[in-house]
């Protein structure tokens, strides 16, 4: 294309693709992002359209949280829940980590274990409730089993593709450095995968989180995610509101303390050149 | 005759099995003399990643045998360290981490006596100086352009001070400046540290500015077709690269390749693109 004399190139504007947004915009927009769905809800919630017991307001919502944490034992409801998730999560991360670490580099152990986590992991492990109450019983270790059934299989299988990334050249430079298989799993796999891994568990903590209303449907008596279906029992709208929108925060505070965790561990990772 | 460092007798490599059955290597026999210099070059396809990798231990041969210091090559050591084109760094270590690697390993730690660990850290930092490094000392490998990234694996390599260096297309990605810098770097390294050195590229240029030999291998099956003496003397200058020696050498192997390549010439190539043109 020819440009007319005079004429230069313009600065692309934040619409051309993949164009340029300063800091200030990028706010502008994720505030927006935020505020607009809640006026919305705010607007549609406050009409005599719809019914309250259909869609509470945010007001409403903000009153029933007040009314939880005073009258209700909110911090206990969340302390259970965190508690549950964290550690299934955490049993199941702990089984995981040397299995990925097998499966990742042994192709024996791939071919054994693999075939059979992906079988597994199409499994629904909302299917594994009666048997989890049968062979666990309805103690709290049912609910950390649910979580854990939920996640582990599917983190197996992705931390193993992660120890599977790391560069061979990485692997054979310390073999021929004189490496013994044992510190080449040590020395490099392990700690070429583990930005990757903590990854993992980032992604995987948040299918925990999915997997707690599940876990509490199994003779629980305290939780978010059981009083989130106690409240749907009492059609309290609100509070159903509420317990979703504190599973979502507290879900993304850990997100964000995963996220700062890796900038503190893998500092090479997040310099700016 | 003092014995070779390394003696390839011949060596075949078969990969898979029934009709995905490829022979990379077919009977190759090559004698690499100590502190020796040998380049190898020749079409893709030729098996000479392949039989630097066995020299090293980290592919086997499926036929003949090969002598490291008269030893039979039976797997990876660090008498022979190698160089890879890229993605060898350890990103998560600095770079006198990196360099200093071996010291971390069992086979490393042998030498135990404060001395010895005082001697290896000096050697570091020779090595970290040797290669113009000091100032990256403490960056990390992401952090250094190409070239510098292949400076610390070149150091890294020759921490245990292996008599072997194998290395793999070391400067294939990096840039023609910055290749002839790595170029005169490895010389001096090489008159230094007396390795003795077997050197994989496609870089016919680079493969005879380096070498005493360069051996020139053909492909289906991988063999070697011809073995050059550069006819140079032992201390190389860039300049020579335009001596009329240098550009005979070099028109004859590049015209050995291309015959041996079993592909047509590019002018080939243009022809039978013009005559579909025309057609369509």
């Amino acid at each position: 294309m020819q440009s007319r004399p005079g004429t230069r190139p313009r600065r692309p504007g934040m619409w051309a693709i993949r164009g340029p947004l300063s800091r200030r915009q990028y706010w502008l927009f994720a505030a927006l992002g935020l505020l607009v769905p809640l006026g919305l809800w705010w607007v549609m919630s406050s009409g005599a359209a719809v019914d309250k017991v259909f869609l509470p307001g945010p007001v409403d919502v903000f009153k029933r949280l007040v009314t939880w944490y005073t009258e209700d034992d909110l911090l206990s409801d969340m302390g259970i829940s965190i508690y549950r998730v964290t550690t299934g999560f955490l049993f199941s991360a702990v089984i995981a980590l040397p299995l990925a670490l097998m499966i990742g580099t042994f192709r024996p152990v791939q071919a054994v274990l693999e075939p059979l986590t992906d079988f597994i992991r199409y499994m629904p492990a909302v299917a594994f409730i009666p048997l989890v109450m049968l062979w666990v019983g309805i103690e709290e270790s049912s609910k950390i089993s649910i979580i854990f059934i939920g996640t582990f299989f599917q983190m197996v299988l992705m931390m193993a593709e992660d120890v599977r990334r790391v560069p061979l050249a990485q692997i054979e430079a310390a073999q021929t450095m004189g490496a013994t298989r044992g510190e080449s799993l040590k020395l490099v796999i392990f700690q070429a995968a583990k930005p990757a891994l903590l990854d993992t568990l980032r992604v995987t903590m948040g299918w925990a989180w999915t997997y707690l209303v599940v876990a509490e449907l199994v003779a629980a008596n305290s939780g978010l995610g059981y009083s989130i279906l106690k409240a749907q029992r009492f059609l309290q709208t609100d509070k159903i509101f509420v317990g979703i929108i504190l599973i979502g925060l507290i879900g993304l505070v850990m997100d964000q303390l995963f996220r700062l965790a890796h900038r503190k561990a893998f500092p090479w990772l997040h310099l700016k050149s | 005759m003092t014995m070779p460092k390394i003696s390839i007798q011949h060596v075949g490599k078969v990969f898979g099995e029934g009709s995905h059955r490829v022979e990379a290597l077919k009977d190759v026999s090559l004698d690499i003399a100590d502190n020796e210099f040998v380049t190898f070059v020749g079409a893709s396809g030729c098996g000479k990643s392949t039989l630097l990798r066995i020299i090293g231990g980290l592919e086997y041969h499926t036929a003949g045998e090969v002598l490291a210091n008269g030893q039979p090559v039976a797997g990876p050591g660090a008498d022979r360290a190698m160089v890879f084109q890229h993605y060898s760094l350890y990103p998560w270590l600095k770079v006198m981490e990196n360099i200093k690697f071996s010291r971390r390993l069992k086979h490393g730690r042998e030498a135990l006596t404060s001395a010895e660990v005082e001697a290896a850290s000096g050697r570091a930092d020779a090595l970290l100086s040797l290669m113009g490094l000091n100032a990256a000392a403490n960056a990390y490998p992401n952090q250094l352009s190409g070239g510098m990234q292949q400076r610390v694996a070149i150091a890294r390599a020759l921490m245990g001070r292996p008599e072997i260096l194998l290395m793999d297309e070391p400067f294939g990605a990096l840039d023609a400046q910055t290749r002839e810098v790595m170029h005169d770097l490895i010389l001096h390294v090489h008159r230094l540290e007396k390795p003795t050195l077997a050197f994989v590229t496609h870089d016919v240029e680079e493969a005879i500015y380096l070498a005493d030999r360069v051996v020139l291998m053909a492909p289906r099956p991988g063999r070697i077709d011809t073995i050059y003496q550069v006819p140079l003397p032992a201390e190389r200058e860039q300049d020579m690269k335009h001596t009329p020696e240098f550009l005979r050498l070099k028109k004859e192997i590049l015209a050995r390749i291309r015959e041996t390549s079993g592909m047509k010439t590019d002018q080939d190539m243009l022809d039978q693109l013009n005559i579909q043109g025309e057609m369509v």
